[in-house]
């Protein structure tokens, strides 16, 4: 097998390649501002944890509302008193919620937990570097990215809440200021400040990903070499170096609209609660074209990493590498490259030339090719093979499954005539969050079930995990899928209360998925337990309890504070060496001298 | 897939202190090394190297962005009012890219001083502060510009053409800032009793400020052209 484009050469890992540090011995440097890649990726992890569970409780509390809307929601008054007046949320303040919902789940959730966090604990062990190139930027990065969480979070506790214009802050609502509604003032600005600043974090984070990817490759750990997951990790950081650094700039012009008085997307002649806006000529689109050409990009960066993950996972399981190793990288590349040209489709209804949406769409098809190889290589390989059945396997199976259902509705998005009618309705929520959401987040259960013994050095249990698998798969199906009828009833999204004579039929529906949404919500908290208890009280975890080949289980659990403790491996082998006959039994490991038998 | 590839020929470590084959060596590596200067002559893989390439990657990627929003910007706009550019911003131009020059010399005498044993480093001292001292100049030429245009009252939130004139010049300022910080880490390097400056941090810093050049270029003539 020919080697990529390094032509064999391999990075020589040696004293001088990182900056060296030593263990430290503070608690504040060991685990609050530390440089070791496994604590960052740990502390992305928690902050995911948080902001998840933050998100999920918004959740619940718009799905409560949405279908008893004058029902009080007790405390929810000591929330926002002018939001929420004796625990009757205002449709405004549904609005907020369901804005820091999206924005919490997509950054701080969908981007930091299957890149950011296991990217950064796996990926450097698993080229057998001994940390990232820049330890310090990473350091950076976390709290770079924490500052930005705690800025976002604080728009609840300014005098009018958060903002109410979505998690895509469409401009001209979220430039003109508190005009144009509560949580248009300070609450849209800090929304604008932090993801400017999570921008910053992400770009540091990418460039330490792609530098520690090229330059920091133990011995013969060839660029083929690289398990699936590293080069998911890799290519995300691809797309998100460019993605972000649109997004950044995007971000500053919107705070200069809000706050310096300049019209970079605000029209002229706007008149908005009565009041005409002082601006001049701006474009309202330019943001969705900014926006959209981060935020298409950004739905891969939240899915490829989970499939890297959920294919290292299903090759182990299988015990057999997959159909083609190669051919599914080329496929994420593929799709990383065509992320970039399809951001338009979001945009068909936008009052965009019709012809430029004919040209987005067609880009948007092509993608679908990649996946679906990429689908067909996952069920080929899993067909006939004998797949050991754990919590971290079914939620592998369960991202493909959630990734074709989730994927299929978007033959029908990409196509602007059909779009035309199913925009901004429930269809199009149940395809993204099927499709990102969900599918991302089962990549990362995947690989919480999967690498926790080896973070902590306790397993998980597996009994727990597989009810927390059945509980989330048929809830989350039960949740999303009747969204996609509700789409085709024509159910506008963003809607705080179902009045109309053609919605109110809908209600029962409704109400099915708010139940299904607080049972699937609950049995998250056996996850949770599973994830606590077993980090204090699991079976203390061997070094390598799955046999798996990739370098990360040639060292103890959890791994020393060097990785390798000073030496560094050598990698003879292709990262998926299974199904052979070896002294170890049905696997070679890839830092392992020995050949493997027929 | 599951064919085993070979092991590749590992070398013996000591090779790796011969020199040149591996990693982001080059120039500076000339047999034995003393100690002194071993810092200087490692030639392990640099990731500053490729991490200052991804970095400007970005940067690109972020004037892209700035520059695709100026055009939209104009194709939508009726309140487009040309400006005269402050004459000093082509002085600063000029001072830049003289800037640009004394670095490369810098980075010469830098390589000159560590080969030869009884080198002085008042020579690339010198060269690296005048680099230093001109992108100040650079800045505090460009504060003079946007005053300039503040006296003909033309501020951020005037027209268009300013908003955009004020936002490019800062954000390239902002980085020139940036690549001042980096020129400040080397000059503190250099002066060390014991060398601890790499060349790759030497050759990172020089790229980052000779694509500023590069950038001030481009964004000029963006100015220039449709401002």
């Amino acid at each position: 097998m020919p080697t990529f484009s390094r032509g064999g050469l391999m990075s020589d890992v040696s004293a001088g390649a990182v900056e060296q540090h030593a263990p430290p011995q503070s608690f504040v440097r060991k685990h609050v501002f530390s440089v070791d890649h496994k604590v960052i990726g740990k502390q992305y992890y928690a902050l995911a944890l948080v902001a998840v569970f933050v998100g999920m409780a918004l959740s619940w509390l718009m799905r409560i509302h949405l279908v008893w809307p004058n029902a009080p929601i007790p405390g929810l008054q000591l929330l926002s008193k002018i939001g929420a007046p004796g625990g009757v949320m205002t449709p405004e303040y549904y609005l907020s919620l369901l804005t820091m919902h999206g924005t919490l789940m997509v950054f701080f959730v969908l981007t930091n937990a299957p890149f950011a966090a296991f990217g950064n604990y796996f990926l450097p062990i698993q080229i057998g570097a001994e940390d990232m190139a820049f330890p310090r930027f990473n350091m950076m990065s976390f709290w770079i990215t924490f500052v930005a969480f705690c800025i976002l979070v604080a728009a609840f506790f300014v005098p009018d809440g958060p903002p109410i214009s979505g998690w895509t802050a469409y401009a001209p609502l979220s430039a003109v200021g508190s005009d144009a509604g509560p949580g248009e003032g300070l609450g849209q600005t800090l929304w604008g400040l932090s993801i400017f600043v999570f921008c910053i974090a992400s770009l540091l984070g990418s460039l330490n990903f792609i530098a520690t990817t090229l330059d920091l490759r133990t011995k013969g750990m060839t660029l083929a070499r690289m398990p699936i997951c590293t080069w998911a990790w890799f290519i995300t950081s691809c797309i998100a170096l460019l993605a972000f650094a649109v997004l950044l700039p995007a971000c500053l012009l919107l705070i200069l609209d809000r706050v310096a008085g300049t019209s970079f997307f605000i029209p002229a002649g706007l008149v908005v609660s009565d009041r005409l806006q002082p601006h001049s000529g701006g474009s309202p689109l330019l943001w969705q074209h900014l926006f959209w050409f981060f935020g298409h990009p950004e739905v891969y960066i939240a899915i490829l990493p989970a499939m890297g993950i959920i294919s290292h996972i299903l090759i182990n399981s299988m015990r057999r590498p997959l159909l083609s190793h190669r051919v599914i990288i080329y496929c994420m590349m593929g799709i990383g490259f065509l992320s970039y040209m399809v951001w338009g489709h979001h945009m068909f209804v936008s009052g965009m030339n019709p012809f430029s949406s004919l040209l987005f769409s067609f880009p948007t098809l092509m993608i679908t090719i990649p996946a679906t190889i990429m689908t067909l290589i996952w069920l080929g390989s899993l067909y006939g093979s004998r797949l050991r059945i754990t919590a971290a396997s079914l939620f592998a199976l369960g991202f493909i499954s959630m990734f074709v259902s989730g994927g299929v509705s978007g033959f029908f998005l990409a196509q602007p005539s059909i779009d035309i009618y199913l925009h901004a309705t429930y269809f199009v929520v149940g395809h993204f969050h099927m499709v990102m959401g969900v599918a991302a987040i089962f990549g990362v259960f995947a690989g919480t079930y999967f690498w926790f013994p080896k973070m902590t050095g306790r397993m998980m249990s597996d009994s727990l995990g597989k009810l927390h698998f059945w509980l989330t798969f048929v809830g989350t199906y039960s949740i999303f899928m009747p969204f996609h009828y509700l789409g085709l009833a024509g159910n506008v999204r963003r809607y705080s209360a179902f009045v109309d004579d053609f919605l109110v039929p809908l209600i029962p529906v409704h109400r099915f998925i708010t139940f299904a949404a607080l049972l699937t919500g609950a049995a998250q908290l056996i996850f949770f337990y599973n994830l606590i208890h077993s980090r204090f009280r699991g079976e203390p975890a061997p070094p390598n309890p799955w046999e798996c080949t990739s370098l990360e289980w040639t060292m103890p659990s959890p791994p020393p504070f060097d990785n390798f403790g000073g030496n560094h491996p050598v990698v003879y082998h292709d990262p998926y060496q299974y199904g052979v006959k070896s002294s170890t039994g049905d696997y070679l490991m890839q830092d392992s001298p020995e050949q493997a038998g027929a | 897939m599951m064919t085993t590839i070979p092991p590749p020929e590992i070398e013996p470590t000591e090779s790796l202190l011969d020199g040149g084959k591996s990693g982001g060596g080059g120039l500076l590596h000339l047999g034995p090394v003393d100690v002194k200067r071993k810092a200087v002559d490692d030639p392990s893989p640099e990731p500053v190297r490729t991490g200052i390439w991804v970095g400007l990657a970005a940067i690109t990627m972020s004037f892209a962005a700035f520059t695709s929003a100026l055009v939209v910007r104009q194709s939508t706009a009726n309140d487009w009012r040309h400006l005269t550019i402050p004459p000093i911003v082509f002085l600063n131009t000029g001072v830049l890219l003289v800037s640009s020059v004394t670095l490369e010399v810098a980075r010469r005498r830098v390589a000159r001083y560590v080969r030869s044993k009884d080198g002085k480093r008042a020579a690339p001292l010198l060269w690296l502060s005048a680099t230093l001292l001109l992108g100040l100049i650079f800045v505090g030429g460009q504060y003079a510009g946007w005053l300039q245009l503040r006296a003909q009252g033309l501020y951020l939130a005037t027209n268009p053409n300013s908003s955009f004139f004020y936002v490019l010049t800062a954000m390239h300022a902002l980085h020139v800032l940036g690549g001042l910080i980096g020129l400040a880490r080397v000059i503190y390097k250099l002066r060390e009793p014991v060398l601890s400056l790499r060349r790759s941090t030497m050759d990172a810093t020089s790229y980052y400020w000779h694509f500023m050049g590069i950038l001030w270029l481009y964004l000029l003539l963006v100015v220039w052209m449709k401002l």
